[in-house]
């Protein structure tokens, strides 16, 4: 049986970056636009990286200022400094 | 010498918020302190295992919440400067913020009192923290969607006295006792039924495709309550998660207790959500995902991914999940009709759906809308343009544990009414599945004690004994204002007027 994370973001400004970043870093993910929202899901793991972010805003990144941003997650969490891990093991 | 300015990191920070928050007592001893601990049979042998991958801390929190608010208040003001409630698709839609602000608010409220008090009842000082933020979490979620709503309160119907009506009006019984029943539970089932099953693995039902749908219909203030509210959601569901996989890492005879809880409150919650799927189906003019999609996404495959993931413990999928999956095609349609009949005692209003509603409807139930449902419309419709139309004055039977009117079918048996009953201690209960009898039965002292809106009509403790007194007197619902049809009612008139189709009664929404 397929085992799906996702995580869904408020479709803004930050997370049109965050959505880039994601998607460049898990190649395997989906993206799906609704109305106000933006929903990435993808089997068994999903990473985003502070690295990544931080390239594509051209700044520092805090990995928790994304907790402004998210709407709903799916999956065992792990995070730390440097990542955001969402995955079913 | 240089000195080092090393940063924290954030596991560093996590633990030196905690550290010094947990003692040994001495001069008192620790299940005095703690007497709600022990008595669910739930056995901690280490707290220090508990584990919350958000690691935030309250520097964090304070800043990131601050920043939420300010986001959130700004949309506010610029929707009521602006007098956004007039850009929504339809008034119809206000309807559903009526069904929210008494149903769903007062949990807000509920959770962040059942937060704190859970919160204190636990001696490992990382579940306290998380029960402290989630439930100053709450308390913003029940204060912002106020706020939100206040503006639709100068302009609809029905938004009046929400707080009142939810300790008073028989539909709303179904969320405030679901809430009761959680509250009035031990610390660790608390948990389990609002950290876990509630926020977990059922509520993006609401707060995910419905918002959205609230988007999709133009109103920028609840789609924002809903999402800042829902950001929160995102650290409450994993403290959702990592609280059962802690219970159940604890001790092996933590497992059945466990399993029977999210046997009875995927249930509970499944059956206050039938609210939701009429929101979903029936209150979003402008519609984006039937309620059967967002079931088969949000609980089908993201809840079917969760149960494989806990299998490793020895817990099954909820008991009752197939006559849930099975209700989906269903759900929403049995629940509008029945509304559909008791409008003359709600503070909101129903209609027939629109011929391109109905039709939506077939597309997205195409095995059970056009046998079942749209007959039922057809002939309520020809009943009301004959000028009859139709208001049931007899009072519904509730079930005893959910207290959702016995309008549901048997799984496979769309025409059969599934219905259970039980003789108890000489006095004969009512149910409206096998599984709210199974919840009764396993706690037959707790649910005896329900407090059920018919039977306390008929008994006299709500103001009158006729409908009419009762839902004007005891619930504050105004007569021919907050209920009965929306087609001819002053919101409907009001809407057209903004319209600029017709000229209303009143003319409060001309500047």
């Amino acid at each position: 049986m397929s085992q799906l994370v996702f995580i869904v973001f408020q479709d803004n400004d930050d997370s049109r970056y965050l959505a880039e970043a994601v998607m460049d870093d898990n190649p395997h993910a989906e993206i799906q636009h609704q109305p106000a929202m933006i929903r990435i899901q993808a089997e068994k793991r999903l990473v985003m990286n502070r690295e990544t972010m931080e390239e594509k805003l051209g700044r520092d990144w805090d990995v928790q200022e994304m907790l402004v941003n998210v709407i709903s997650i799916g999956g065992n969490v792990d995070e730390d400094d440097d990542h955001f891990i969402l995955e079913w093991k | 010498m240089a000195v080092q300015n090393k940063k924290l990191n954030l596991k560093d920070k996590y633990q030196y918020l905690t550290r010094d928050m947990g003692w040994e007592p001495t001069y008192q001893k620790k299940e005095d302190i703690f007497p709600h601990e022990d008595f669910e049979g739930i056995k901690i042998t280490d707290w220090s295992q508990w584990e919350d991958p958000f690691r935030l801390t309250m520097d964090s929190y304070w800043k990131y919440q601050a920043e939420k608010e300010k986001k959130l208040y700004a949309i506010f003001d610029a929707f009521a400067q602006n007098n956004g409630h007039q850009n929504i698709s339809d008034a119809r839609y206000v309807n559903a913020l009526k069904l929210f602000l008494g149903g769903v608010s007062p949990l807000e409220h509920g959770a962040y009192q059942g937060y704190a008090k859970a919160g204190r009842q636990f001696s490992g000082t990382g579940a306290r923290v998380a029960c402290q933020m989630q439930s100053i979490d709450e308390l913003r979620h029940s204060q912002t969607q106020q706020h939100a709503m206040s503006h639709y309160n100068k302009h609809f119907n029905g938004l009046h006295d929400a707080a009142h009506m939810h300790d008073r009006v028989w539909f709303l019984s179904v969320p405030k006792s679901f809430f009761d029943d959680a509250r009035t539970a031990g610390p660790f089932e608390f948990l389990t039924a609002i950290s876990f099953s509630f926020e977990y693995v059922l509520t993006n039902l609401l707060f995910v495709p419905f918002m959205s749908g609230a988007a999709y219909n133009g109103d920028m203030a609840t789609v924002t309550f809903g999402f800042s509210a829902q950001s929160d959601e995102a650290r409450h569901m994993t403290l959702g998660l990592e609280v059962i996989k802690f219970i159940l890492e604890q001790h092996e005879d933590n497992v059945p207790i466990v399993q029977r809880w999210i046997d009875k409150w995927f249930w509970r919650g499944f059956r206050l959500l039938s609210l939701v799927s009429m929101m979903m189906d029936y209150m979003l003019p402008n519609k984006v995902m039937s309620w059967s999609e967002a079931w088969e996404v949000y609980y089908e495959q993201n809840g079917g991914a969760l149960f494989k993931d806990l299998e490793r413990y020895g817990i099954r999928p909820p008991k009752y999940q197939d006559v849930a999956n099975d209700a989906k095609h269903h759900l929403s349609h049995q629940l509008w009709t029945t509304f559909y009949q008791y409008s003359h005692a709600t503070n909101f209003h129903t209609w027939v759906p629109e011929k391109e509603e109905m039709d939506w409807m077939s597309e997205k139930y195409p095995d059970t809308f056009d046998k079942y449902y749209r007959p039922r419309y057809e002939y309520l419709a020809k009943e009301a343009a004959a000028g009859r139309r139709f208001y049931n004055n007899t009072l519904p039977q509730l079930c005893q544990v959910c207290q959702v009117p016995n309008l549901f079918t048997e799984m496979g048996a769309p025409t059969k009414l599934s219905h259970r009953q039980l003789v108890h201690e000489g006095e004969r209960y009512h149910f409206c599945s096998e599984a709210c009898c199974d919840i009764f039965k396993h706690e037959p002292e707790k649910y005896v004690q329900a407090w059920l809106p018919v039977h306390q009509i008929y008994q006299g403790n709500c103001e009158g004994e006729d409908v009419e007194t009762v839902v004007q007197k005891y619930y504050h619902i105004n007569i021919g204002e907050d209920n009965f049809e929306y087609l001819g009612s002053p919101d409907h008139k009001r809407w057209m007027s903004i319209k600029g189709e017709k000229p209303a009664d009143e003319n409060q929404d001309a500047a």
